[in-house]
């Protein structure tokens, strides 16, 4: 925990919130969590035609501990949750989760007794990826939105105050099965 | 048309029974429980895999017969009765199946894999079946054997009853089972005798059950939509 | 259902509390007796099942003295999909969908082999397009590459090479982008459907694929240049990864493995399918029954695949892809919408204005499907890593009774142990990247 989540609120915070979350966003050190076929489109991604380097994020790392984002990428099993779990308890915080394509997001196509039905089962996702496997364009488009929201996320208690605004908003929100209108 | 032709892969090898019941299919749309307007309810049809043949056998220049002569002589030097080992003999759609007897299963193996005339030298591996319909025999074991020297490819098929589910172990003679039979016991619960370390491989290694039997449930989950929800697979209806 | 397995050192009793399993491992005394034993430097190293260089979630367990690996055991499952399970639910062309997401790299293949069986137990080997049988085969040709490239590139970044995984995957978007053109998608076909194709080559295809062969016969010589003579590349591969032709014939090793100790067996040329008795290749071998005959056989391989694609291309003559049974064949050719792919317009005006039967039975085969007489049938193809087989067995109904595959990749990888145990630390990163094991399809 560093000397910017003692800051009192105020301008001095809101200052350092944008120069912090600036860094944050310009180097990201994904985790190799490679599992299906939406590894070999993340390696795609970061091989020459796609070049994530340009978003200063092509080193993907060996070692959860030396990175800060999960792409899961691929169908997760039941085998493999408690694995997925205990490397991302090993990430030091922040961290950020992908969740790509649909298996990792809701079980997709595999809606059977081996896969988990949704990767946010385990671990909390920021960013739902769909697509089986997604282009790298999409992972790439994904990245972006989640730089957006690293550049826009709180600190000290501005981050426990949209921590709460955020539990508040998830207990409120109408479950899916009553929603209204087109069926999608 | 030549002799050879006639002999070989045209003409299908006769059949002496009609092939063992697997299991019947009623009605027509999946309306199981009630409710069948189709008018197609009262359908009975009854479901029989292909029977036991009889010779000849055919096969590519009557490769099946070669196959069969040979493997009956060489049990029968090693003092088994051919009609004990070889419960029958299925030739269907270019293929021939040996349904070999639990018991003679690794002798009937190890004299494929040997004999010079024979010489299956690789396996594919194991798959299982299981068929709750077809009672005293719900588990079967289906090895594919390919010969890479004559270029040829057989079936061996064990079966094994439900209550007692023990087939002899294969790893003995055919290494390259040793995976195959763990992934097989894991799926059905097929107990490979003779196993060196028979393990569960694929699932977690305190799953209870075993998931690819027909007794047990896809295990997906109902998926909801806005103000809707669509049950899973196996949950939903369908033709039966 | 049956009561779990029981043996001496687990039991388990019920309870009201649930079943209490009780497992011993054997006397206590022995166990710490043989542990102050042992030598110091002798340790037990877990690599994986999340590891940058063990080809997806394998999970590696390696007894170590010093650098020497001592035992080598492999833990799977960590990727198990249930696909087996899942195509029992839905009907036979549906499968497709299932069976290319098994091994990912090589779908064209599972496409095939799921397909040929499909076909066998249908009866219409006989009845299916040569234009289909020969784009079958130029795509799969094409997979080849895709998949051996993958598997040098990554094989590549596992030896610190990064060079050459930017090259494999370069050359492999290129391969992609004819996939794409021809089926819509990158990976995950389901392009190859029981009965021949989806739909026929686009317009602009054949050139874009004589170009392809072109670029890519420009392109392969740098493997060449870049690996094949290199000391630290020989260094690392040679003598690495040792199984002879003994050991690939007890433990079923087929493919480049089996190939690399000198025995051609190739089934494309001893028990051809899908018309390749009738192509010019020839099947590399290499005497050295190491990892470095492995890598270059799969680039001789590659420059065999670009003959293929090239014969293919000259004896492609117009006609249909699909069987004219109207019985088994989708009842209408898609078309290109402006989303992608979509339904043929003039297809829907027929049956929702004109044709009340042709909707019926369009309804019919698209929902329900069609009949497979029972029985069961064995397809294999030789796919990238070797035999790759398909049991398939129906029950006469509209969704197959039972499929397993029969995966290179997961009879391959029981070699590791033999390959491993006895050398180096590093070297099992080399002898596990030349098996070219996929997760994916090693558990399915």
């Amino acid at each position: 925990m560093g000397l910017e989540e003692k800051l009192p609120s105020g301008f001095l915070l809101t200052t350092v919130e944008q120069a912090s979350g600036w860094v944050r966003k310009s180097s990201v050190f994904p985790a190799t969590f490679g599992l299906a076929c939406c590894a070999i489109e993340m390696m795609t991604t970061g091989a020459g035609r796609y070049d994530l380097a340009r978003f200063g994020m092509e080193v993907f790392r060996g070692s959860p501990r030396q990175a800060d984002l999960m792409i899961v990428a691929g169908r997760v099993s039941q085998k493999m949750a408690p694995v997925l779990r205990q490397v991302y308890d090993q990430m030091p915080n922040p961290k950020w989760v992908i969740s790509m394509g649909v298996c990792a997001s809701s079980g997709g196509m595999f809606n059977n007794y081996a896969i988990v039905q949704g990767v946010d089962h385990i671990v909390p996702v920021d960013i739902y990826l769909p697509g089986c496997p997604p282009r790298p364009e999409m992972l790439m488009d994904a990245i972006l939105k989640l730089h957006q929201k690293i550049q826009g996320s709180k600190l000290g208690v501005n981050a426990e105050e949209a921590a709460r605004e955020a539990e508040e908003a998830a207990l409120k929100a109408l479950p899916t099965i009553e929603m209204k209108g087109l069926l999608r | 048309m030549s002799d050879e032709q006639q002999s070989g892969n045209n003409v299908p090898s006769p059949r002496d029974d009609t092939g063992e019941v697997i299991g019947v299919r009623k009605g027509m749309f999946g309306a199981n429980n009630g409710g069948d307007t189709s008018g197609y309810g009262g359908l009975v049809r009854t479901v029989t895999l292909p029977g036991a043949s009889a010779r000849p056998y055919g096969g590519p220049g009557g490769v099946f017969d070669e196959i069969a002569d040979e493997l009956e002589g060489a049990l029968e030097e090693q003092g088994i009765a051919p009609g004990n080992a070889l419960v029958k003999t299925v030739v269907d759609r270019g293929e021939i199946t040996f349904h070999v007897a639990r018991e003679h299963l690794v002798q009937v193996a190890r004299t494929l894999r040997d004999d010079p005339a024979l010489r299956f030298e690789l396996c594919t591996g194991v798959s299982g079946v299981h068929f709750p319909g077809d009672k005293g025999r719900e588990l079967h074991a289906v090895y594919h054997l390919r010969s890479l020297t004559h270029g040829r490819l057989i079936r061996l098929e064990v079966s094994a009853p439900d209550a007692d589910p023990h087939v002899p172990s294969l790893v003995a003679v055919y290494p390259t089972n040793d995976w195959h039979e763990r992934e097989t016991y894991d799926f059905f619960g097929l107990i490979f005798d003779g196993h060196p370390a028979l393990t569960r491989i694929m699932m977690p290694d305190d799953w209870q059950g075993f998931p690819q039997r027909k007794d047990y449930p896809l295990g997906g989950i109902p998926v909801e939509y806005k103000g809707a929800q669509i049950p899973a697979p196996d949950q939903r209806r369908s033709y039966s | 259902m049956s009561a779990p397995h029981e043996t001496p050192h687990a039991t388990a009793r019920a309870t009201t509390e649930g079943t209490v399993y009780t497992v011993t491992g054997g006397d206590w005394d022995e166990v710490v007796q043989s542990a102050a034993k042992a030598d110091d430097e002798r340790i037990v190293v877990n690599m994986g099942p999340q590891h940058p260089s063990t080809h997806g979630v394998l999970r590696l367990i390696l007894e170590i003295e010093g650098e020497t690996v001592t035992e080598a055991r492999c833990g799977i499952g960590y990727l198990h999909t249930g696909i087996e399970k899942n195509l029992e639910f839905r009907n036979w062309t549906q499968g497709t969908t299932f069976v290319t997401r098994m091994d990912y790299l090589t779908s064209f293949f599972n496409e095939t082999a799921y397909c040929l069986g499909v076909e066998k137990l249908l009866g219409i080997e006989d009845d299916i397009p040569d234009r289909a049988t020969l784009l079958r085969v130029l795509l799969m040709e094409l997979n080849r590459l895709s998949s051996h490239l993958v598997c040098i590139a990554t094989g590549g970044m596992e030896l610190g090479a990064t060079t050459i995984m930017i090259y494999g995957f370069r050359d492999r978007e290129l391969i992609l982008d004819a996939y794409e053109l021809i089926t819509g998608l990158r990976m995950n076909h389901a392009f190859i459907r029981p009965g021949g194709l989806a739909q026929d080559l686009p317009p602009g295809a054949v050139d874009h694929l004589r170009e392809l062969v072109r670029t890519l016969r420009k392109n392969l010589p740098e493997y060449d240049k870049l690996a094949t003579g290199n000391p630290i590349f020989k260094a690392r591969m040679q003598d690495v990864g040792y199984l002879d032709l003994a050991g690939c014939m007890a433990l079923g090793a087929t493919g480049p493995i089996l190939r690399s100790a000198g025995l051609p067996h190739d089934l494309r040329r001893s028990d051809p399918y899908c018309g390749y008795e009738t192509f010019e290749f020839d099947v590399p071998t290499a005497d050295s029954c190491d990892s470095y005959g492995r890598f270059l056989i799969r680039l001789e391989e590659m420059r065999q695949s670009l003959r293929i694609v090239e014969q293919c291309l000259d004896r492609l003559e117009p006609g249909p892809v699909m069987v004219a049974d109207k019985k088994i064949a989708w009842p209408a050719q898609l078309a290109l919408g402006p989303d992608g792919l979509g339904n043929s317009l003039d297809h829907i005006k027929n049956i929702m204005g004109t044709s009340m039967e042709a909707l019926i039975h369009h309804f019919k085969l698209v929902t329900e499907g069609f009949r497979v007489p029972p029985g069961q049938a064995y397809a294999a193809v030789e796919s990238p890593k070797g035999e790759l087989g398909a049991h398939v067995v129906s029950d006469g109904g509209t969704r197959p009774y039972r499929v397993h595959f029969r995966d290179p990749s997961f009879t391959n990888l029981q070699a590791m142990a033999a390959m491993c145990e006895g050398g180096q630390v590093a070297d099992v990163i080399v002898a596990v990247a030349s098996i070219d094991p996929v997760m994916g399809g090693v558990d399915r």
